[in-house]
Parts: structure tokens; sequence; C-alpha cells
């Protein structure tokens, strides 16, 4: 978290205080398994879990930059970005304030946010015909 | 609603079709928010709810088909810090659309109306609404004197009773609420309670922390409008979800208690390096709170995070614990001068026991009468 | 009650009650046994009380090779769990910082996962010693209803306190509560029974050392 950075303690991060960071990189390795068997999604959330300073930001290394990188402006920004694992992605939704207000893993071939929604096209459909009814 | 059990608390299928009455994604869908926005937010709320991301199409549905329901919140015996937190949750839009979801038509600190004006909103909301607004309450409520905390010139207790009669619901909020908190604190001098203490008919949800965390206030209100029910709760009325689980258990500071890694000073070395802060008096064994996942001022940090013991501010009679920085393992009066009163008392005593056991042999010695020779002889 | 009032109360007032009882009950029993005195010894002295009696102090700690022999269980057993009780009691960094606030200063301590596996052979050793006394038919037959409480009242401090550590079952507070509310039991029972022998071993090695000492002779 950017606004946390200037308070650190000097706690190792290699000491994996916690132990959940390597649980949840298996976890992730299983949603991979079962995304290619059954195409089911799997999606963490990254806040459910007692994680010490550092160890997020161990997982975000761990799993690195991909192919995709997409922003969001919905209620505040949220980025959605594909990991060095294709078809393991980082969803981050942001508030006004640029701070962090949930942040999931998603194991899928995409995730659901960036598609569009159904209701919305329904809404853009006569939106569109207004216009152009309005302008022919 | 369409989606929930047939008992559900927040039923408003009576409400006419003015005001409060429109469904959540009906509000949403005149102010704009897409529908994409829509599942951002109800994405955020099933992690705040500590919630399986499974079920956010749930929540989603939920909510668009929920009305708002009518909210009366009532302040007594506090110092308006749970409002504090609450109101500083997250100003940003994505947690202010909360309070897009609820009509909060009474609320003394927040309201613009004051007096006369403010106490015919809440009758008003009372009568309109009645056995389905949801009653909120922070502070405790004094039992020795009603003069001692009024609005209006009405008592804390006339205004509770009156109220919470047509509530659907009751979520007390902070300690004080919860478990009589501070006011409550030893010895009491108001004769201090809590909400529970008095209202036993009704469904209360107890939130207490002092303050409690601003996402577990938003997180009880978004489940009883998700859900329409009250959230599954533990044997002191607090919500499973957010007090589940000890401040201990879930501590990231956790593995360094059990290597016996400690702190023994604000300033030392262990201290420095981020060690176990049990020495100095944290109470997060005892405490059951939410602290440790869902951590302060949006995520930033949390009171251990920030080298400072937890206070348990969450747990009854956290005020009266024998102090915040002795540790759980340590008496909480003083033991030494109970110890020195005792070994001068007791010595008194033994000695007088010890006389008087050597008093009954020396004077058993003495009416002990040899037998002699002549008695042999009679 | 809640669980919070009860912890109150178990770390205040009940602690107090049972240090209360404690510290009275050993003064008041040593002074009996002191005050009582002995019958002056008429013969003539052989050899010095004073060194008999120390020496006896230290030699009964360790068991001759007959007794041994005859008896291996039970001194064994009992060796791990008068040394198991000793380690946890003091030597657990939490019950230390209860013995600093008592009486003003501390100790070192040992790493938790060390007392926590002491705990566990000490439980086991104190389940040893009664299956032995109640499979064994002359053990069974001397054993009356004090030996039973007093061996209760020594595993249940371990017990709860292996329960609260480890956070089985209760919440937490009710746990701990628990935990000190059995070690106050301990506190108030120990006085008054067989027990008093964690004080008392002192005084009653010293007469036997002493008496033959006197005697000239070998205890």
């Amino acid at each position: 978290m950017s606004n946390s950075t200037s308070v650190q303690f000097n706690i190792q991060v290699g000491d994996d205080l916690t132990h959940n960071v390597k649980p949840l990189l298996n976890e992730i390795k299983h949603g991979l398994d079962n995304l290619i068997e059954t195409g089911r999604t799997t999606i963490i959330d990254l806040r459910s879990l007692p994680l010490a300073p550092g160890e997020e930001e161990k997982i975000l290394n761990t799993l690195g930059q991909g192919e995709v990188q997409a922003q969001l402006n919905a209620l505040g920004l949220s980025e959605v970005t594909e990991t060095q694992y294709a078809g393991v992605w980082i969803v981050t939704h942001y508030n006004d304030e640029q701070h962090i207000i949930s942040r999931f893993i998603e194991v899928t071939t995409m995730p659901e946010i960036l598609c569009s929604q159904t209701e919305d096209v329904m809404e853009a459909y006569s939106r569109l015909t207004l216009d152009l009814a309005d302008n022919p | 609603m369409t989606n929930n059990k047939d008992k559900t608390l927040l039923d408003n299928s009576g409400v006419d079709k003015t005001g409060v009455d429109k469904t959540l994604g009906e509000v949403l869908r005149s102010q704009g928010v897409s529908r994409r926005s829509f599942l951002k937010f109800c994405a955020a709320t099933a992690s705040m709810m500590a919630m399986s991301p499974a079920m956010i199409p749930k929540i989603a549905h939920a909510l668009e088909s929920a009305r708002r329901p009518s909210v009366i919140w009532l302040s007594f015996q506090e110092c308006t810090g749970c409002t504090e937190s609450l109101t500083r949750a997250h100003t940003a839009t994505i947690e202010s659309l909360i309070f897009d979801f609820i009509s909060l038509d009474y609320h003394h600190t927040l309201q613009a109306a004051a007096g006369h004006a403010a106490e015919e909103a809440r009758e008003a909301a009372m009568k309109e609404n009645d056995g389905k607004y949801l009653l909120v309450v922070d502070g405790s409520i004094p039992m020795d004197n009603p003069g001692y905390s009024t609005i209006a010139g009405i008592s804390n207790y006339d205004m509770l009773m009156e109220t919470a009669k047509g509530a659907a619901a009751i979520i007390a909020v902070g300690t004080c609420a919860t478990y009589g908190g501070i006011p409550h604190a030893d010895p009491n001098p108001t004769g201090a309670v809590s909400v529970g203490d008095l209202i036993k008919d009704k469904p209360i949800i107890n939130v207490p922390g002092c303050p409690p965390i601003p996402v577990v206030i938003t997180g009880v209100l978004m489940h009883f409008l998700t859900f329409g029910t009250i959230p599954e709760l533990d044997h002191i009325g607090r919500p499973k979800v957010f007090y589940g689980q000890s401040i201990h258990d879930r501590c990231y500071r956790r593995p360094f208690y059990d290597k016996g890694l400690f702190a023994e000073t604000f300033d030392d070395e262990g201290a420095k390096k981020g060690w176990c802060l049990y020495k100095l008096g944290c109470k997060g064994p005892t405490t059951y709170n939410a602290c440790a996942t869902t951590k302060w001022n949006d995520g930033t940090s949390w009171p251990i995070e920030a080298g400072h013991p937890c206070l348990g501010c969450s747990e009854p009679d956290f005020w009266d614990g024998g102090g915040f920085y002795k540790s759980l393992s340590m008496p909480t009066e003083n033991i030494t001068q109970t110890a020195i009163y005792t070994v001068a008392g007791a010595a008194a005593a033994g000695v007088a026991l010890g006389a008087m056991n050597k008093n009954k042999k020396s004077s058993a010695v003495a009416a002990h009468n040899k037998t002699t020779i002549d008695d042999l002889e009679k | 009650m809640t669980e919070i009032e009860f912890l109150n109360w178990v770390r205040g007032p009940g602690f107090q009650i049972a240090v209360v009882i404690f510290i009275a009950g050993i003064i008041i029993r040593f002074a009996e046994i002191l005050l009582l005195g002995r019958k002056t010894n008429l013969a003539e002295a052989k050899g010095s009380e004073m060194s008999g009696g120390l020496r006896t102090i230290v030699t009964r700690s360790f068991p001759d090779r007959g007794t041994f022999q005859r008896s291996t269980f039970t001194i064994v057993a009992g060796y791990i769990f008068h040394i198991g009780l000793f380690v946890t009691i003091f030597l657990f960094a939490p019950h230390i910082l209860m013995f600093k606030d008592v009486i003003g200063f501390s100790w070192p301590s040992l790493p938790t996962p060390v007392v926590d596996a002491v705990a566990v052979v000490t439980i086991i050793a104190l389940l040893a010693v009664l299956a032995h006394r109640m499979s064994n038919t002359v053990l069974k037959f001397l054993t009356n209803t004090e030996d039973l409480l007093v061996w209760l009242v020594t595993i249940l401090p371990l017990i709860t306190g292996y329960i609260a550590f480890h956070r089985i079952g209760m919440t937490a507070p009710s746990l701990l509560a628990i935990h000190i509310l059995s070690v106050e039991l301990l506190l108030v029972i120990l006085p008054f029974t067989k027990l008093m022998h964690a004080f008392t071993f002192v005084l009653s090695r010293w007469y036997n050392g002493a008496i033959s000492g006197y005697r000239g002779v070998e205890s």
C-alpha cells in the first residue's frame, strides 16, 4: 500500500511471518488446475488473510506482470492486470481518494468486471436508439 | 424482496411508493451508476463483510431488489467517537453509496434540524415505518438518575424504550451501547447499563469497539440490507463474521509469541524488530475483533502494527482489566501488599496458635501422673 | 457475569483471596510445627545434628540403588513430573511476568515451544503415576480421597494451561480464566494437604538427618 510504505518495521519479509504466502500461492496453482480441468473461476480476497507488512508485496512480486493491463473508471479507479502466469489476474479497486478498498486474485480467463454488463448494454442500446432518433 | 426467506426483518412490502420506497437498483440507476460500478461496489461489500467472493452475485441480486430502510440513530452517554468513526468510514463515492441505501431519519449530531423539529422527525419516522425501522444506538443508559443524560428533556431510558418498541431490529454501536463501556467502568457513577441490559424482546446486534471499525458498522448495515436478517451472532451478541476470531489468532506478530520473542519496553530492540507485545500488556489474546485483517484508516495500519498493544476495547469491562499496560498473566490487584499483610497477620496467628498448642502440650505433660511402685502395690 | 468479568475477578479479588489463604496457611502450619518443639534428647551426642541434617536435605533428592531398583517407575515418573512442574511454573514467560509483578524481580524464560513440550510430558507422567497407583493392589489399597484430590488439583492447572495456550474449545477469556482459577484452587488447597511437602520437605529431611547425625549414624 502506497501510504504505508513510509512507516516500516524491520521485519524480514523472507521470514514468511504469517505462513500465509506459500499456501496462497499454492491455492492459486490449484485454481489454475481447476480452470484447466473444469473451466471454473477461483476468486481469492486478499483482505480475508492476515498478512504481515510486506507479505502482500511479496505475493504480488512473485506473480509479476503479464501481457494485459486494464484500467476501469467505475466509482473510482480499478486496475485489472494479468500476471506473468496467464489466467491469474489481480483486480484492485480504488476509491475516489486512490485508496485501495479491495484486492482480489482471480483465476479465470476473463475477470467478470471487464465484461460489458447486460444491463449496461441494454441501456446503451436504448440510448443510442434515442440519439439516432434525435439526430437523424 | 424477492429472494428471501419468509421471515425477514426487513419487510417493506407495505410501504407506499414515495420517498424511501425505491429499490436500491432503481436508486442507483437513477443516479447513473453503471452495472459495472455496482458490481465493483458489491465486490467491495463482500470483502468488507468478510464473505467469500462467490457470494458477490448473490449480494448484487439481493441489493438490487432491496428497499431503503428508515434508520433512527440515538446517542446516549457517549463521546460521538462512534459517529466520527462511521462518518470517516471512507469519504469517497463507493462507501458513501451505503448512505444512499438507508434513510437516516434521525441522528441528533448529524441532522440539520434541531429542537422540536428534530424530535418530530423521529416521531414521524417511527410512525410511518412502525415495526420496520432500524434503531441504531450508541452510548450507555444511566439508571441511577435519569437527569444524568437527557435529550430534549426526555431521559435516555424513556427515549430508548419508546423508540425500540416499533423497531425491526436494534444495532448497538460501540462498547458503551453494547456493554456499558467507559461510563460503566468501576465505580460506574451513573449506573450505566447497555442496550441489551434493558431490551430483551428485540433482536440486538452488538457492534462493540471504542470506536468500532467503520467498515464493521457499515458491514452490519449491508448484511441487514442484503439478507434482511441479522447476521450470525456470538455468545455476547457480536456478528461472527467480524468478531469470530481473536486479535491474537489473526495477528501477524503471532509467530513471535509462539517463539517467545517479546518486546520488553516500547523502545528496546524487540520493539524495533516488531516482536510480540504481550509483555507490554497486549489484550489481543482475549479480544475478539477484526482489526488484524480489516485494519484502520483505509487499511493503512492498526494498533499492533503501529507498535502499541491491543487494549481489548471490543470486550466488556475492558476499562477494568487492571491497566492497559499490565499483561494478561499479571494479577490486577496489588498482590505484593496483600502478601505482606497476610504474612504479618498469619505470623501473629501462627505464634498464637503455636503458643496454644504448646500450652496444651505442657498442661498435658503436667496433668500426666506418673505411675509409681506404690500405685502398683495398691 | 460475562467471561471478561470472570477473568477480571480471577485476576483480581479471586487471586487475592487465594494468595491470602496460601500464605496464611503455610505460615500457620510452619508456626505450629516449629513452636511445638521437640523433646530434649538426654542421650549424649555422638555427632553433629547440623551437618547430618543439611546433608540429608540434599541426599534425599537422590534415590539409593536399592530403592531405585524396587520402585523404578515411581521414581522416574516422579522426577519427570516434579521437574516438569518446575519448568512449566517458573520458566514460562507469562508466568515469570506474574512473579515479577508480585515479588519485583524476574529471571530468563525458556522458549515457549520447549515449555509447551515439557507440559505435555508432565501431564503424561502425572497420568501414568495415577494409572500405576490404581493398577497396583497395594498402592490402590493405600490410596485415600486426599491422594486423589491432590493429584487432581496438580494436574488441572497443567491441563487447563495447555488448553488455554492452544485455545481449544472455548473462547480465550474463559479458557484463561479457568486456568487461573485452577491455579487458585491449587493455592488454596496446598497448605492443608500433603502438597505442603513442597515447603516442609526441607524441614522433615533436616529432622531425619539431624536425628541420625546426633546418633552419629548415616541417615
